[in-house]
């Protein structure tokens, strides 16, 4: 009796424990189950018809408009965060006060929410530099905000690489730009890739950075400097005209789909790298 | 011609290096932007209409000219909070669950479906919170179902897992010696781990719920979709609620003048907001390393 009486608190807290668990995964169920299930049947190919017009909410240019921002986003912030990350660990000093710094503001970046990089991006983009709402307004905005994911997944599969890969090749005489280069970098790259790939997925989820820079026009654009609407704010724009409330859910399957395949290449790139570790 | 060979490799190097150093340079740029452009745009909005007005007004009527952004400033704070409320203590209990009891087969499927829940858009929460979250609450309280307590639930699931994987590697990274004593002293396991294991891993799990209040003060679409964005103080949490992400979002597409400063200036106001939420997490992060 005294024995159940002491395990009791135990025995509550542990029910807690799992109750908590089963919580968890069965919101993640019912939300993935919700839209598929929502979703899928009204999936027809007519969605994917090149033309959008009231007719038919073709969400194919979005799509297309997806693909081009997220390509020209990360041909920006890539070369940018990786090199940057190339200075922080191999060339910076450690507890030099550029690196500090650095530091703290890619922090800082990393914790503002995407409404304010859209205020921003509408300040300086689309109205100081004259862009207006366009794809290249829109893809810098983003470009800043993918800038600190890049910049940190790199960095870590840079500090990764052994210490003894680097002096061998300095030993063999390579300088420190070719060792760099062709060993340090090919050894990081699985943890870059999975940085660029995480970067893929705010990128397409993203809404509030991407309304009043790349703006809402339905159109596949002519140029980098004419608007359009991504995936995401295609889901949004649907929803906020109240009409189409189908085409929002097998758009939500569409974006549901690619998180999916992101989160599995980018688990796949993370334990390719833990594997390689030494 | 080895001297020049040697030369040019000397020029190569400095040049690739003063441009890594250009790059890294890039966040503090940007950082130094977004403070400029924020700031020279909204605050002189706020003095126009005045710092007290502002900040205090109860009553948001840009058509009369009228801009007080208090409404929206306890709206995102009742948010956050019931946010915090739903879903640290499960957020918590499940790191615990990941660190402590779950089987390897198991954590294999539950630690990516973690990552997943991460990944989803915000927009897709929303979608989802207003076909599921909102009839519910309809049936349950009556009303339109866009409510405080809507939000707080859906923006407590959101913020779920960045509390539960950085509560999780606070966990983990407690000696395990910790738990052993506390074994070997007689605890039973769930003793050991909340009373001995949790403690010592405080620190970690405040850093946790730090950034989980700064994603669900700074959500804005999954909010604007259920939380019915009307711009007065709530009375109870069954009330619709506007929160200053919301209250941009909505009114920037047609807001002119005044009236567009004083949406950048509610920009500023959250920025100040996150700024302070960065600033104690990275005191906190600061004080775990000394």
């Amino acid at each position: 009796m005294k024995k159940i009486k002491k395990n009791f608190l135990s025995l509550f807290l542990k029910i807690l424990v799992y109750l908590s668990a089963l919580v968890t995964i069965a919101v993640l169920f019912s939300i993935v189950g919700y839209i598929l299930i929502k979703g899928v049947p009204v999936l027809n190919l007519r969605l994917f018809e090149w033309e959008y017009n009231s007719d038919n909410v073709s969400m194919m240019p979005a799509i297309i408009n997806t693909v081009i921002m997220t390509i020209v986003s990360l041909l920006i912030a890539v070369p940018i965060g990786v090199f940057s990350a190339i200075y922080l660990v191999e060339y910076a000093k450690r507890g030099n006060k550029f690196v500090s710094l650095v530091r703290i503001t890619t922090e800082t970046l990393s914790g503002i929410p995407s409404i304010v990089y859209g205020l921003f991006g509408a300040l300086i983009f689309v109205e100081y530099f004259h862009m207006g709402k366009s794809i290249l307004a829109g893809a810098l905005t983003m470009s800043i905000m993918i800038l600190p994911i890049v910049m940190r997944t790199t960095e870590e599969a840079l500090i990764s690489v052994p210490d003894s890969f680097r002096e061998g090749s300095f030993g063999l005489g390579a300088g420190k730009l070719r060792t760099v280069f062709k060993v340090v970098l090919p050894f990081a790259l699985p943890g870059v890739l999975s940085g660029v790939i995480l970067s893929i997925g705010r990128i397409v989820g993203e809404t509030a950075a991407l309304i009043y820079t790349a703006g809402t026009v339905t159109g596949i654009p002519d140029n980098l400097l004419s608007s359009g609407r991504t995936l995401s704010i295609h889901m949004y724009a649907l929803w906020n005209e109240g009409i189409n409330a189908e085409e929002a859910y097998a758009t939500a399957v569409i974006l549901l789909v690619v998180v999916i395949i992101i989160n599995t290449i980018s688990a796949r790139l993370a334990g390719k790298l833990s594997k390689k570790g030494i | 011609m080895v001297i020049d060979v040697k030369k040019m490799r000397d020029f190569k190097e400095k040049l690739m290096k003063t441009i890594f150093l250009i790059c890294g340079a890039v966040s503090i740029l940007a950082v130094l932007l977004i403070c400029i452009f924020l700031f020279s745009n909204g605050i002189p909005a706020i003095f126009d209409i005045g710092v007290k007005d502002f900040l205090l007004g109860k009553i948001w009527q840009p058509s009369n000219n009228i801009y007080g952004i208090y409404p929206m400033i306890i709206g995102s704070l009742y948010v956050t909070a019931g946010a915090i409320v739903v879903g640290v203590p499960i957020g918590i209990l499940c790191a615990i669950f990941l660190a402590k009891y779950c089987p390897e087969k198991l954590y294999k499927i539950i630690k990516p479906s973690i990552d997943l829940m991460a990944g989803i858009p915000s927009i897709v929460y929303g979608f989802f919170g207003l076909m599921v979250i909102v009839p519910l609450m309809m049936e349950l309280y009556g009303g339109s179902g866009k409510s405080v307590l809507t939000a707080s639930i859906l923006l407590g699931i959101m913020i779920l897992p960045t509390i539960i994987n950085v509560s999780e590697a606070a966990l983990r990274a407690v000696p395990s010696s910790y738990y052993e004593g506390a074994l070997a002293l007689g605890a039973t396991h769930e003793k050991s781990i909340f009373f001995v294991v949790l403690p010592a891993a405080k620190s970690g799990i405040l850093a946790a719920i730090i950034l989980g209040v700064g994603r669900a003060i700074g959500e804005t679409m999954a909010v604007i979709m259920i939380a019915g964005n009307q711009p007065v103080v709530p009375e109870s949490i069954h009330k619709g609620v506007r929160t200053m992400t919301a209250n941009i979002v909505i009114e920037m597409g047609y807001a002119a003048d005044l009236h567009r400063e004083a949406l950048i200036a509610t920009g500023v106001v959250l920025f100040v907001f996150i700024l302070i939420i960065n600033l104690s997490f990275s005191l906190l992060k600061g004080r775990n390393k000394a």
